[in-house]
Formats: C-alpha cells, sequence, structure tokens
C-alpha cells in the first residue's frame, strides 16, 4: 500500500564527510508522501546532519537528492523547516509575530516586504500552536517551550508540503509537547509529509508512522512496525539501548 | 541665524555636521555588527582599510582618486574573508584570527607610507586619531553648495547604506537572525553578509579619512548597544542607534571645546559616555533598575513567605502567629521581620489580633494561589 505512494524525498548515495571524516556514509533512502518519519540513531549518528544535506545547508562529499523528482533548490517552495531552537540567538531584538511571518520571507522573494495578509497567517499559525496570546511578546521572554512553537509556527506560514524538523521535542514542556503532536497529526491528515529529528525512543511508536534507524550508516528504514525492531535498535546504538519496543509481544518481557 | 544663536562659526558647524554625519552612518551598519556578534570584525576593518587606501594610492599616485575608496572598501571585504578562511581550518579561533590578519595588514600600510609615500600627505598619527578640524579646509562644490569634501563622501556613504539596508532590510533581519532558514528559503546568507561588510567597509573607509580609525570603532559599536539597553525592537534600535551616534558627536565636539582637546576623541570619549548613562539609568535593563527591581521583589518574596506560613499554621498553633516571635520562625533578623510584618499590614494581607497575627481575606487568597502555583511549577 506504501509503496504505489510517490516519493517526496529521495536521497542515493548520499555520504557527507567533515574532513575525509565521514558523518553519513553512502545513504540511501526514500520517503513516501504523507508519512510522519523520525530520523532515530544515537549522539553522533549524522541525523542533523542528514537533513541539513538534504536541505542543502551542508554540502555532501557524493550522491544526490531529490525533492518532488527535481533538485531541492527547484523545489524550495514545497519544503518548511524547523532548526533546532538552541541555533539562534533569542536576545535578537524582534517580536514573535516578526519571527512567524519570516516563513513568509521565501513566497515574497527578494525585497518585498511583509504586509496584512503574512501578519494574518501569522496570526492564525500562533493559533494553532497556542501561543496566539504572545503575538507582541519580545522572543527573550519565551520559555524554551514557547520558543519551540514560535519556530513550529514559522513553518506552518510556509504552507510547505514536506517539513523537516530538527528535534522539536528537545528540552519541552507538556503543553509544547502536546501541542507538537496534535500539529504532526494535522498535518497529517492534511497529507502532508514531516521529517522528524527525534531523540526519545519510547514515543516513537505513538507520534510516528515510519522511522529512519541511523549511525552513520543507514541501519532501517521503512514503517515503524517494520523497521523499529529490538534487533535493528540493538545494530544501530551498539547494543547499549535500554528501550525495547512494545511492538511484537514475544520480543518484549 | 544658527551661527549667531550658537555663537559658532561656520567652519564650526561644518565640522559638528561631518561628526553628526559619520555618527549616524556608522550607527546604522553598527546595528548588524553588534547583532551579528562582529564587534571587533568592525574594529578590524576600521584598520585595514588604511592598508587598502595607501596600496590603491601607489597605483593610481592621485590621492583624491575615488579608486582609494574602492581599494579600501576591497581590502576592508579581504579582511572578513580572511578571518573567515583562517578560522575555518579551526587551527585558529576567530578572535585569534582578527587579532593576526588585522595587525598584518595594517602594519603592511604604515610600512608602505614610510618607504613609498612619505611625501604625500598621509599621517599615520592623523589616521589613527583623525583631525576633522582640518575637514573644511577641503572642499568640494556639487549641484551649487560648497561643502567640506568629506561632508559630501561621507553623506554619498550615507545614501548608498541606507538605500541597501532599506531594500533589503527583510533579508538582512532574516539572515542575521537565523542564517540556516535564510538559505533554505533561498536567500543566500552568504550573499547577504559579504553584502553587509561591503558596507561596513565603505563606511569605514569613509569615516575614517574623515575622523580617524579610533572614532570610526567606536561609532560602529557603542551607539548600537547603548540603543539595546533601550530597546527590543529592532528598527527602533536602528533609530535610537543614529540618535545616540549624533548626540556623541555633538556633546563630543563641546567636550573637546572646553578642554581644547581633540575632536575626535572627545567624540569618541563620549560614546562611552552616553553608553554608561544608559547602562545604569535605562528604564527596564539599566543597573539602577534591576537594583530597585531586585529590592522590590525581596519585600514581595518575604510577605509571601509570611503569607504561607499563616495560612499553615491556622487559628490553632497561636505560638506560631505571635508578632514578636514571628522573626525566630522565619528565621529572619528582628528588624526585617517587622519591617515585612509592616508592609503586610499596610497592603492588607494580614491584621494584628491582639499579640497574634491574623491572614485577611485578601492574605488567605495570596497564600491559596501561591501554593497551588507551586503545585503547577
Amino acid at each position: 500500500m506504501m509503496s504505489v505512494r510517490p516519493a517526496v524525498i529521495d536521497v542515493t548515495d548520499l555520504t557527507v564527510a567533515y574532513r575525509e571524516q565521514p558523518v553519513l556514509w553512502d545513504i540511501d533512502f526514500t520517503v513516501p508522501s504523507g508519512v510522519l518519519l523520525a530520523i532515530v540513531g544515537p549522539n553522533g549518528a549524522g541525523k542533523t546532519t542528514l537533513i541539513k544535506a538534504i536541505l542543502g545547508l551542508v554540502k555532501p562529499a557524493a550522491g544526490n537528492v531529490l525533492i518532488a523528482g527535481k533538485s531541492y533548490r527547484e523545489q524550495r517552495r514545497l519544503v518548511g523547516y524547523v532548526p533546532q531552537r538552541g541555533s539562534v540567538d533569542w536576545d535578537f531584538p524582534t517580536s514573535v509575530l516578526d519571527v512567524v511571518m519570516m516563513g513568509r520571507y521565501g513566497a515574497l522573494g527578494w525585497i518585498k516586504r511583509p504586509g496584512k495578509a503574512e501578519r494574518k497567517l501569522a496570526r492564525e499559525a500562533l493559533e494553532k500552536v497556542g501561543m496566539h496570546d504572545f503575538a507582541g511578546r519580545q522572543i527573550s521572554q519565551l520559555s524554551g517551550g514557547q520558543q519551540q512553537r514560535v519556530f513550529l509556527a514559522r513553518a506552518l506560514v510556509q504552507d510547505a508540503e514536506i517539513y523537516f524538523m530538527d528535534e522539536p521535542f528537545q528540552g519541552v514542556d507538556a503543553t509544547t509537547e502536546r501541542a507538537i503532536v496534535a500539529l504532526l497529526r494535522d498535518l497529517r491528515e492534511r497529507g502532508k509529509t514531516v521529517v522528524v529529528v527525534h531523540h526519545d525512543l519510547s514515543t516513537v511508536i505513538d507520534y510516528f508512522n515510519w522511522v529512519t534507524l541511523l549511525n552513520v550508516r543507514r541501519i532501517a528504514h521503512g514503517p515503524v512496525a517494520e523497521a523499529f525492531t529490538p534487533h535493528n535498535l540493538a545494530l544501530a546504538y551498539g547494543g547499549h539501548v535500554a528501550f525495547v519496543p512494545q511492538l511484537s509481544q514475544q520480543g518484549a518481557a | 541665524m544658527l551661527e549667531e544663536l550658537l555663537g559658532l562659526r561656520t567652519s564650526q558647524i561644518e565640522v559638528i555636521g561631518l561628526g553628526v554625519l559619520v555618527a549616524v552612518t556608522c550607527a546604522l551598519v553598527g546595528v548588524f555588527l553588534v547583532l551579528r556578534r562582529m564587534a571587533m570584525m568592525g574594529d578590524a576593518i576600521s584598520h585595514t582599510v588604511f592598508f587598502g587606501i595607501i596600496a590603491a594610492f601607489l597605483i593610481v599616485r592621485d590621492i583624491d582618486s575615488p579608486w582609494l575608496v574602492v581599494g579600501a572598501t576591497a581590502v576592508g571585504v579581504l579582511t572578513v574573508w580572511l578571518v573567515e578562511v583562517l578560522t575555518r581550518t579551526r587551527r585558529v579561533k576567530e578572535d585569534a584570527a582578527i587579532g593576526l590578519v588585522f595587525p598584518f595588514l595594517f602594519s603592511l600600510g604604515v610600512i608602505m607610507v614610510s618607504m613609498f609615500a612619505s611625501n604625500a600627505h598621509i599621517d599615520t598619527h592623523v589616521v589613527l586619531l583623525g583631525e576633522p578640524a582640518l575637514a573644511p579646509f577641503d572642499r568640494m562644490e556639487l549641484f551649487g553648495v560648497d561643502l567640506p569634501h568629506a561632508t559630501w563622501v561621507m553623506g554619498a556613504i550615507l545614501l548608498i547604506n541606507l538605500l541597501c539596508i532599506g531594500l533589503f532590510y527583510k533579508e538582512i533581519k532574516l539572515a542575521t537572525f537565523d542564517a540556516g532558514l535564510s538559505v533554505t528559503l533561498g536567500f543566500s546568507a552568504g550573499l547577504i553578509h559579504y553584502g553587509l561588510m561591503t558596507l561596513v567597509s565603505l563606511t569605514a573607509v569613509g569615516a575614517f579619512d574623515a575622523v580617524g580609525a579610533i572614532l570610526v570603532i567606536a561609532l560602529l559599536v557603542g551607539p548600537p548597544v547603548t540603543a539595546y539597553l533601550l530597546t527590543d525592537r529592532l528598527i527602533t534600535m536602528i533609530g535610537l542607534s543614529m540618535v545616540i551616534g549624533a548626540i556623541s558627536a555633538v556633546s563630543g565636539y563641546f567636550v573637546a571645546r572646553a578642554l581644547d582637546s581633540t575632536i575626535s576623541g572627545s567624540m569618541a570619549l563620549m560614546v562611552g559616555v552616553w553608553f554608561a548613562l544608559v547602562f545604569l539609568a535605562a528604564p527596564e535593563r539599566g543597573v539602577l533598575a534591576v537594583l530597585r527591581r531586585r529590592e522590590r521583589q525581596k519585600w514581595e518574596f518575604a510577605q509571601q513567605v509570611l503569607a504561607v506560613h499563616l495560612l499553615n499554621h491556622p487559628a490553632g498553633e497561636l505560638e506560631e502567629r505571635h508578632i514578636d516571635h514571628m522573626y525566630r520562625h522565619l528565621r529572619w533578623a528582628p528588624h526585617f521581620a517587622q519591617s515585612v510584618l509592616q508592609r503586610a499590614q499596610r497592603r492588607g494581607l494580614v491584621v494584628p489580633v491582639d499579640e497574634y497575627l491574623e491572614l485577611t481575606p485578601r492574605g488567605q487568597q495570596l497564600a491559596r494561589q501561591l501554593l497551588t502555583h507551586m503545585g503547577q511549577g
């Protein structure tokens, strides 16, 4: 059933190296449209590097990436990106609404300024992540979870088909975690594809329907039921994994 | 008219005007230097452009040629590039790379002056400290207006900066806040970065010629940092930064006159003085405001502790509520405890009943609220 859906992300033979030290070795993976995919793996497995390479933020040493059949440059309007929260300076002198509107800049193109329409979209997106009351706030006054929701709202206004999120659950409060999960479901219902770099193995089965196990090489990739097995986890984490997925009853206990 | 009002000569007004013009131009690009944590790069550029001016002069042999500006701007951008190349090797950290590149290029300029251009009127002392008072002697007439040459140059640079930053405000803001998103949306962060550095270099060249390197770095960094203490909106920060730069220039001129001292030096000094004043007295982020807030919070918190204590020890436990023993239970100094009790009474949180303290309904409400909030936190 999955295989008939067209691939929206097609990565072939992707190798990324920092000074001859491969961070990603010959990765092949295909993501069908409409899935919620978690990329998991130990620290230093290359999870963030993988999405950065797909988005053209890191130059690969070899290999190719296609987004809906074309290069990223041609398809950037289809893609929304939620970087790690810590990647920006939250003391930057700007408001929540302003940050969210940045998601529209790509559609606006060079020089053209955001206006009423953009402000409206930004307010709607803030409402979706439960941050409507914070629109006028200075961003330095936000908690970690609120910052994360602002970043999600910013990706939402991009109105993309494919979303890449880098550790959105990292260090957030329960309210934000619930908001993100609801948002992921909503995106999936609207047929969007979402790729999430994820850390918490215990929630993979609840939150996602596809998974990629990564440790420099691709260990496993596919629907959670097939790929997220104790065997594959042991391969990815070198046997040090404390977590056993409760998928197959015989595997547990 | 202005001359009579202030008792100033035209040339003096021209010097002040030039100072203000330089200050405003520097403050505008300086905001982005500060936000990009590149203040020291501004320092480097404002010195290495000297090498660019000399190198270009030795090629074209004309001290008034516009090629000098082009050459110097290019060297400013080269400075940024060299520092980045060195940093990228991961053998040298960025601050150290600046410490290497900047003196290297600057001393190359100094040596070239002493070897090949000692007869041209380029004085390394003036280069560093600048002498705006000399500006009115080098004049230029354009569109029938006769102004100092440096004023025309600086005015043109300000116009270029305003135009570029005005047009690409959205892109510069995005690339400064989140370079990653900027790239994925199709706005090359590298292009914007080097564009900005070109503006900084161009500004440094013009300002350097007019007022010297020390004042350039003071004006690039000081006013934006001062403005940053006063606002949390980028556009306001830019506006305030320009105003603070202008105020520093004007006040610096009068300080120089009063002390009969260097104009550039006094303007740079006033940048520091205005920063110190704002640092102390800024309404929210100033030292005094922070101290005042902390003092208020101290009393506020003590009253909350008192209210919660009384709520936790209701009617039966009289000893816990005895006014004269309160300080012992809470382990407070007696006079502090007394002061807290007075404040809490004045706010209507507690009332004395005989020798004991009672929570008012308002005090009870506060204490309950505090306890439920703690449960959630």
